[in-house]
């Protein structure tokens, strides 16, 4: 258990650093910004009480939101994707995973389930994200093209880098 | 009143749901009063420190660019210079005058971190109010206009660059002086939309566009783009004009910050003006 603590204290570093320092410099049309810290969020345990996940997510957030000079935007996508995530995992995975209080990677949830997860979770995080940044239904077009693009990033770097974390 | 607190106890997870996210849109909506919420911010000393460490390593890579542009510039100044002293020369008499102090001074300071990806682009700074950084001084780079400080931490200082659509900034067409306010369109790092030209004087592509003066931010006819496009709006009596930046927000990496000695004097007098 506390060996999972460090890990996951570890991580929460890693994906913040991550973020800010290298992929928010992805400078590419203004249309792509992958955000893939959420990852954090879909790897912690099944069984993690309600609200250590709200209160991690919301941490999570705000400390993107502070590099990024975006108050509240990524806290509240990270807290929206926290309150799902339940529910999110009972749709991918069986009842018996869930209560065996396993973390949901790649080898406890299958790589097929594992992409379901990571998909939804992503697209449901950067919707909230990119129209709480444009605050408007202004550019309507706009914003749908810049989720959907950005999505698509974000899930090719979170799947990639699991499948090479567990690729035996 | 205790069946309340168990409603709220067993729906503890929904009411926290409810109350973080209470928590964010209030932060998001505080964004709008411009100055922000003060920590969530990146001028705060810890992520100043880690821009700065990270923008260290980064310098190596773009030193040949920077040393380029900083030799252009010294070309272009050393010309200034050259046309200054061959008018001393031609007007001796003219003797500089002590009452008439300039009122702009020059600060330079380095980007340590920089977007242009979002809808509201932020700027930071590696100078803070311990170098006499204010907040509601320009930001200028060798090429043109980078921005408006916002913010200030003793070490560094945030601001709005021009790919920020909250920013507005008092532009005027160089050949014929008609003013108007420059704002981002949104989409792109190297374009910006010139609103409020009347539709009967006469532009070109390739115009000329600079700071009109009218702001006391900025001085006047410093550098910000050309013009690429126009055309008229059907029922409007204004042109829709898109201006190229000339200022490359993606390589950004030295500006100066711009302080008006006379800036507080010239707000007060204006602020007079408002109840007449």
């Amino acid at each position: 258990m506390i060996k999972d603590f460090g890990k996951y204290v570890i991580m929460f570093f890693v994906l913040v650093l991550v973020q800010v320092l290298i992929l928010n410099n992805i400078q590419f049309s203004g249309l792509v910004n992958p955000y893939i810290y959420i990852l954090f969020i879909l790897l912690l345990p099944f069984t993690i009480p309600g609200y250590f996940l709200l209160g991690l997510s919301f941490i999570l957030g705000i400390s993107i939101d502070i590099f990024n000079n975006t108050p509240g935007i990524h806290a509240g996508a990270s807290v929206l994707l926290g309150f799902l995530r339940p529910a999110i995992a009972q749709l991918v995975s069986s009842r018996e995973l869930i209560e065996k209080g396993t973390s949901p990677n790649m080898t406890q949830l299958g790589s097929a389930n594992f992409i379901k997860y990571t998909v939804i979770s992503v697209l449901i995080h950067h919707l909230f994200l990119f129209f709480a940044e444009a605050f408007s239904f202004g550019d309507f077009f706009e914003t749908l093209l810049r989720w959907i693009l950005s999505s698509v990033f974000s899930i090719i770097i979170i799947l990639g880098s699991q499948f090479i974390v567990f690729k035996n | 009143m205790r069946s309340l607190f168990r409603f709220l106890l067993r729906n503890y997870f929904v009411m926290m749901f409810l109350a973080l996210e209470a928590i964010s849109f209030s932060l998001m909506v505080s964004l709008n009063n411009y100055q922000r919420v003060a920590f969530v911010n990146s001028s705060n000393d810890l992520v100043g420190t880690l821009y700065e460490r990270f923008s260290h390593l980064d310098d190596y890579f773009s030193l040949s660019r920077t040393n380029a542009r900083l030799a252009a510039e010294n070309a272009s100044l050393r010309k200034q210079l050259q046309f200054r002293i061959m008018n001393q020369e031609k007007y001796p008499v003219n003797r500089p005058d002590t009452v008439e102090a300039p009122a702009y001074y020059f600060a330079s300071a380095k980007v340590i971190s920089n977007s242009v990806n979002k809808q509201f682009n932020y700027i930071t700074l590696n100078k803070g109010s311990r170098h006499g950084i204010k907040p509601d001084m320009g930001i200028i780079s060798a090429d043109g206009v980078v921005g408006v400080i916002t913010n200030v931490s003793p070490n560094y200082s945030t601001g709005l660059s021009i790919l920020n659509k909250r920013l507005s900034i008092p532009a005027k067409i160089n050949k014929n002086n008609y003013f108007g306010a420059l704002v981002w369109d949104g989409n792109h790092s190297n374009t910006a939309d010139l609103k409020e030209i009347p539709f009967h004087i006469i532009v070109n592509v390739g115009d000329t566009v600079v700071t009109s003066g009218y702001s006391s931010i900025f001085p006047e006819g410093i550098m910000i783009g050309t013009i690429s496009k126009f055309d008229v709006e059907t029922g409007t009596n204004f042109y829709n004009i898109k201006v190229d930046l000339s200022t490359n927000f993606r390589t950004l990496k030295y500006v100066e910050v711009v302080k008006n000695t006379k800036q507080a004097e010239l707000k007060k007098l204006e602020t007079n003006n408002v109840g007449e």
